[in-house]
């Protein structure tokens, strides 16, 4: 085990699966002699040379239909998008495409694509988002967002054997601040199974990715209030572990469902309404909601507080829950 | 004024020979250009005794450019047909049987019902399924020919778009990348002058498509699409560059879409003098009075092609109305893949 960052963890995985299968490559804006806008494959295109890293112009349908064509030859592409807003330029060749060509023609698309994703640094409208849900919305579709450095790299290790396109939501904002310890061999954590991040018994909070953090820090206050709460992270959105989220709530009987991306037609809406059909009968609490507002994503860092989920939002919606 | 080489047509049946045919070869075009042609009137036939649902497109006027292109692949080369190509499809051996399954939405269908009309593809014979987003497949063939270049393989992907979807940006951003890592790759451009009912001045503002490969860094051409030799000779020219390692070729084919966009369609905004003089050199009519005139095509070898065509769609249609129905409790089946999927030589 060495402790690693959670940007380590992704570099770690990428190159794992890089040495061990030489289908595997990696193409993106300035991947490759700049080593990625946040060095995720620093050093990579001298290991793996400039036609395994492959430095794209600034393209991103040209890439991303460029993964799905070199993956229907036999390959296994990453594609490394600057910033998972710029996702947007190549929407027709995930979702007109590799979504459906495998239910439609017979033909797999194992792509993986890579979403520096997530806000809190004033990165602004543009380079803060997190548009899982989108996504998550369109069969065939996978969408993965690891918490923590060990999921980073099982679950990107996961992504790229899955034989399907699979979104890779890594938070921005984990990038550097946090910190574990990853196995050095190689590993996979399966795509749709959760994990119980913090074991409680009063409430349970259903997030992912970057509110995992906020989430646990608010158990934490509440826990000397003598609330407990249970943190379940989804580590996948699509597929997403039901059957965890469901044994969660039967457990607790009070839940919010708690993400960084906006409010309405949020993946939380999902959460929410299948624990309503299938577990009515065991809540002692209407299902709680708590995401960003319906707005783009502000820049000032004032506005950007008041429109990410903080740790006092989420202990407030507790407690709410805890005096229903 | 006309920047991309304009290709001349293709004169002696020694130039024939010389661009790598022999007489069988030559028949063998006639014959595809001839099922090509067929496939879509029984198509429209079953259209109009309400056995194809949805809308239904066809390739009139294009059979010597699909055929033309697709008989100068290898064996291993890939390509993105659109739904004016049906050519590609019966030169890289799709059963017509098939295609008229496919057509009616039946089970024997490349996608079983799961897509309609020309939305298909066999991947065992190279070819990709387009998506009604043309341009899109642009891209994909960018990214199959990547993939030959990043394992060094001497194959070469062809893309075919037309010149509505050369608007489109999924058209300059694969040139873009085709052209700086030089891919071996060939843009087809099926110019048909008409996308849906817009004409081609309101799509580009140079005199050809072809005119914009050399500010991406390689060959322009243009060729009469209605002349089948012309055609191969220019495709088979650049697909054997791309193989070289000569990078991309943007190869542009002159032809005028004889039918509407779809069936629905009368395509009353087509002048009528165009449609005449277009007409005049219908590509099948073309290659028939010169292979009469320069291969010595004999009455007895044409009435034998003609009925053997005949011949083989009667009993495709015959199959292709015994394929069954889809089972709608397959409806959720293969949303994902899953690893078996991969389980083929090119995954390996």
């Amino acid at each position: 085990m060495a402790e690693l960052t959670y940007l380590q963890a992704i570099s770690d995985g990428l190159r794992t699966e890089m040495r061990r299968d030489k289908r595997v490559f990696l193409i993106g804006e300035d991947v490759g002699v700049y080593g990625g806008a946040f060095k995720v494959s620093l050093g990579f295109q001298e290991e793996f040379g400039p036609w395994r890293v492959i430095d794209a112009p600034l393209a991103e349908t040209a890439i991303v239909g460029g993964c799905t064509g070199a993956a229907i030859m036999g390959l296994r592409p990453v594609a490394e998008m600057q910033f998972a807003d710029f996702i947007s330029c190549a929407w027709d060749h995930l979702v007109t495409i590799a979504a459906k060509q495998r239910w439609r023609a017979g033909t797999p698309v194992p792509i993986v694509v890579r979403l520096p994703s997530g806000g809190g640094f004033s990165g602004g409208p543009f380079h803060s988002q997190n548009p899982e849900s989108s996504f998550a919305h369109i069969p065939g579709l996978k969408c993965v967002c690891p918490a923590t450095p060990e999921d980073a790299k099982g679950l990107l290790i996961s992504a790229i054997e899955d034989p399907n396109p699979v979104l890779y939501f890594e938070h921005k904002h984990l990038y550097r601040r946090i910190k574990g310890e990853v196995p050095e061999e190689r590993y996979t954590t399966p795509l749709g199974k959760a994990r119980i991040h913090r074991e409680g018994s009063d409430i349970s909070v259903i997030t992912w990715g970057a509110m995992v953090y906020t989430a646990d820090e608010a158990a934490q206050q509440l826990d000397s209030d003598g609330v407990s709460v249970e943190v379940v992270d989804l580590r996948t959105v699509m597929p997403w572990d039901k059957a965890a989220v469901l044994e969660s709530v039967r457990k607790t009987s009070k839940v919010l469902v708690l993400h960084e991306d906006t409010r309405t037609g949020g993946f939380g809406g999902e959460i929410a309404a299948t624990i309503a059909e299938e577990a009515f009968e065991d809540l002692d609490a209407p299902v709680k909601r708590l995401a960003a507002p319906d707005t783009p994503v502000p820049f000032s860092p004032v506005l950007e507080k008041a429109y990410i989920p903080q740790v006092e939002d989420v202990v407030a919606g507790v407690r709410e829950l805890a005096e229903y | 004024m006309a920047i991309a080489r304009e290709a001349g047509p293709v004169g002696s049946l020694h130039e024939v020979r010389e661009a790598g045919l022999d007489r069988e070869d030559l028949l063998g075009i006639y014959r595809s250009m001839l099922i090509t042609r067929g496939v879509e009137e029984r198509g429209h036939i079953l259209y109009r005794q309400g056995k194809i649902p949805g809308s239904f497109y066809t390739g009139r006027g294009n059979e010597a450019a699909s055929v033309g292109v697709a008989t100068a692949m290898g064996p291993d080369d890939v390509g993105t047909p659109l739904h004016r190509d049906m050519g590609v499809h019966i030169v890289r051996g799709v059963d017509p049987w098939r295609i008229f399954a496919q057509y009616m939405g039946r089970q024997d269908g490349p996608t079983h019902g799961r897509d309609g009309n020309v939305h298909m593809a066999d991947s065992q014979l190279g070819l990709i399924a387009m998506v009604s987003h043309l341009p899109a497949m642009l891209p994909v063939a960018t990214g199959a020919a990547l993939a030959f270049r990043i394992r060094d393989e001497s194959r070469v992907a062809v893309g075919w778009f037309g010149e509505g979807a050369s608007a489109r940006g999924d058209a300059h951003e694969s040139m873009t990348f085709a052209g700086t890592r030089k891919l071996p790759v060939v843009f087809v451009c099926d110019n048909n002058q008409f996308a849906y009912s817009t004409p081609s001045y309101l799509e580009f503002a140079t005199e050809h498509v072809a005119d914009r490969a050399e500010a991406y860094g390689f060959e322009g051409v243009v060729v009469d699409g209605t002349d089948v030799l012309a055609v191969y000779r220019e495709a088979k020219r650049a697909i054997d560059k791309a193989r070289a390692g000569g990078g991309p070729t943007l190869l542009e084919c002159l032809t005028l879409r004889m039918e509407g966009h779809a069936v629905h369609d009368d395509a009353f905004y087509v002048p009528k003098p165009m449609l005449e003089i277009w007409a005049a050199s219908d590509p099948i009519e073309r290659f028939r009075s010169w292979l009469r005139d320069n291969a010595d095509l004999t009455d007895d070898e044409e009435g034998e092609i003609e009925s053997g065509v005949k011949r083989l769609l009667i009993t495709a249609l015959e199959r292709a109305e015994e394929s069954p129905q889809p089972d709608p409790s397959s409806l959720t089946e293969g949303v994902f893949a899953s690893p078996e999927d991969l389980d083929t030589p090119h995954h390996k």
